[in-house]
């Protein structure tokens, strides 16, 4: 019976996470400070101190499926505060395309969608149009009329232009989408899911 | 003193106020703003969240139609700020990136000319000494909270500005102006950014935790840098919200320009009344 494992199979996880983010997570010795400023811990299921080292022990599924991967705002007050001088925002960014390129359920589909629609508008446009953003979002998630109110406050004030504003330069943003390979084009593609 | 300037989206559609208000403010401190020609939006937190590449190219492209006119970049918004900035840090650091960019965006980029805040250029290079000349109607009697938020400041190893636990360049910029600017625990909390669009009740709890620590040291207004922070202050306070400026907004009131009273018809939540209470409009 074989029970030896190299090395490099058994933290495959942990050194993909390094090699892409450029972080040394194993540096972390569990101050749990990262936590303590984190603005959205408190609706958390996982702290940002256990995704770390959840990471150092490669528990991929459990890291790349949780909700705290997307609820993460990258505030960037866990970088500034960590003693290892660890970018765990780098390494969450990592984390997050991670679970997109490799097809995770996002347990916050809410916050992926609009990604999706952000993202959308500046391939589109080159710039982003926050009316059609707040229509396309409402369209999607079947509530047509969330925020109705406010979008016309908002109109009233001149805060939002009725039409999108595209640049000169849109051929060359659709472009560098085109090379940058996201998940958009991905999708349109079809590509598989997880 | 010259820039090319960016002022992202928001400033278009939002922040309207804040766009009108610095070109009027940089116009007078002979600050000349030159707008880069065709400017796309930075990808923000959707870019850099989900793909490498994107996240630099889209930053990338206006860094380098800036370079093409030779000139450091001021940025309005602090995420956007933040996003052009650490692609040049990147790409300075990173040989592989740098030629992958190049590639992306389709024209060259070296990585000379640095990228500024405008509240950095205004506190830094204009100077309070300068900004305090011009002051023909302090804002006696206004009390102030400062509120800095993420991107002004963090991560510092990039932004290179001020503190990033308690900084003091808005403090010192409103009280050369003439008002009463208070100490407070919330200068550089989150307010959640783009998560008071996608989960409401998160945003709105992170605001009215600092609109509370505001109102906490007796604050009547808070004053920002960003676009973002701004917004989410207006909408998400719910009933008797603090009017939230941003710092141009300030300056140019104080400078006695008679347009700042069409910046603030465009707020959400009305600062003219406080205003008039302290004879200020």
């Amino acid at each position: 019976m074989r029970c030896l494992l190299v090395e490099e199979e058994v933290h495959q996880f942990s050194n993909l996470v390094k090699s892409l983010s450029g972080e040394d997570v194993s540096k972390c010795y569990q101050c749990g400070k990262c936590s303590a400023g984190c603005p959205i811990a408190s609706e958390m299921e996982i702290l940002p101190n256990r995704i770390i080292r959840l990471i150092q022990i490669n528990s991929k599924d459990t890291v790349l499926s949780s909700s705290t991967i997307w609820l993460c705002v990258s505030c960037e007050t866990c970088f500034t505060r960590c003693p290892e001088d660890i970018d765990l925002v780098t390494v969450m960014d990592v984390l997050r395309r991670l679970s997109v390129e490799e097809g995770y359920r996002c347990p916050e589909e809410g916050i992926l969608r609009f990604n999706r629609f952000f993202l959308a508008s500046v391939k589109n446009y080159g710039r982003v149009h926050d009316l059609g953003l707040i229509v396309r979002r409402n369209l999607a998630s079947r509530q047509p009329f969330k925020d109705v109110g406010q979008g016309i406050a908002l109109f009233r004030r001149g805060k939002i232009p009725l039409r999108p504003q595209g640049i000169k330069g849109v051929d060359q943003i659709k472009g560098i989408f085109a090379k940058s390979k996201t998940f958009l084009e991905r999708e349109a593609s079809g590509g598989g899911g997880r | 003193m010259k820039y090319a300037y960016y002022p992202g989206c928001s400033l278009e559609s939002t922040a309207r106020a804040y766009d009108l208000s610095v070109r009027a403010v940089c116009r007078d401190l002979a600050v000349e703003l030159e707008e880069i020609e065709d400017w796309n939006c930075c990808g923000a937190s959707s870019g850099h969240c989900t793909n490498y590449r994107l996240s630099h190219a889209l930053a990338g492209r206006n860094l380098a139609l800036a370079e093409r006119e030779g000139l450091d970049i001021a940025v309005a918004c602090p995420a956007c700020f933040l996003r052009l900035k650490s692609t040049r840090h990147e790409v300075r650091a990173d040989a592989r990136l740098k030629k992958e960019l190049a590639e992306l965006i389709d024209l060259p980029y070296e990585a000379k000319y640095d990228t500024k805040h405008l509240l950095d250029i205004i506190c830094r290079e204009v100077g309070m000494e300068e900004v305090g000349k011009r002051v023909e109607k302090p804002l006696t009697g206004l009390k102030l909270v400062p509120y800095y938020g993420c991107f002004l400041v963090r991560p510092p190893k990039v932004t290179q500005f001020d503190d990033p636990e308690n900084p003091q360049s808005m403090d010192i910029l409103m009280d050369a102006l003439g008002a009463e600017v208070l100490d407070w625990s919330g200068k550089v909390d989150c307010c959640g950014g783009s998560i008071s669009i996608t989960k409401r009740d998160i945003g709105a709890k992170l605001v009215s935790e600092i609109a509370d620590a505001a109102r906490g040291v007796g604050a009547e207004a808070i004053v920002t840098a960003c676009p973002l922070c701004q917004s989410n202050l207006e909408s998400r306070q719910g009933s008797q919200a603090l009017p939230t400026f941003y710092f141009s907004e300030l300056i140019g009131l104080s400078f006695g320009m008679k347009e700042a009273n069409t910046w603030f018809r465009r707020h959400l939540v009305s600062p003219v009344a406080l205003l008039a209470s302290h004879g200020l409009l």
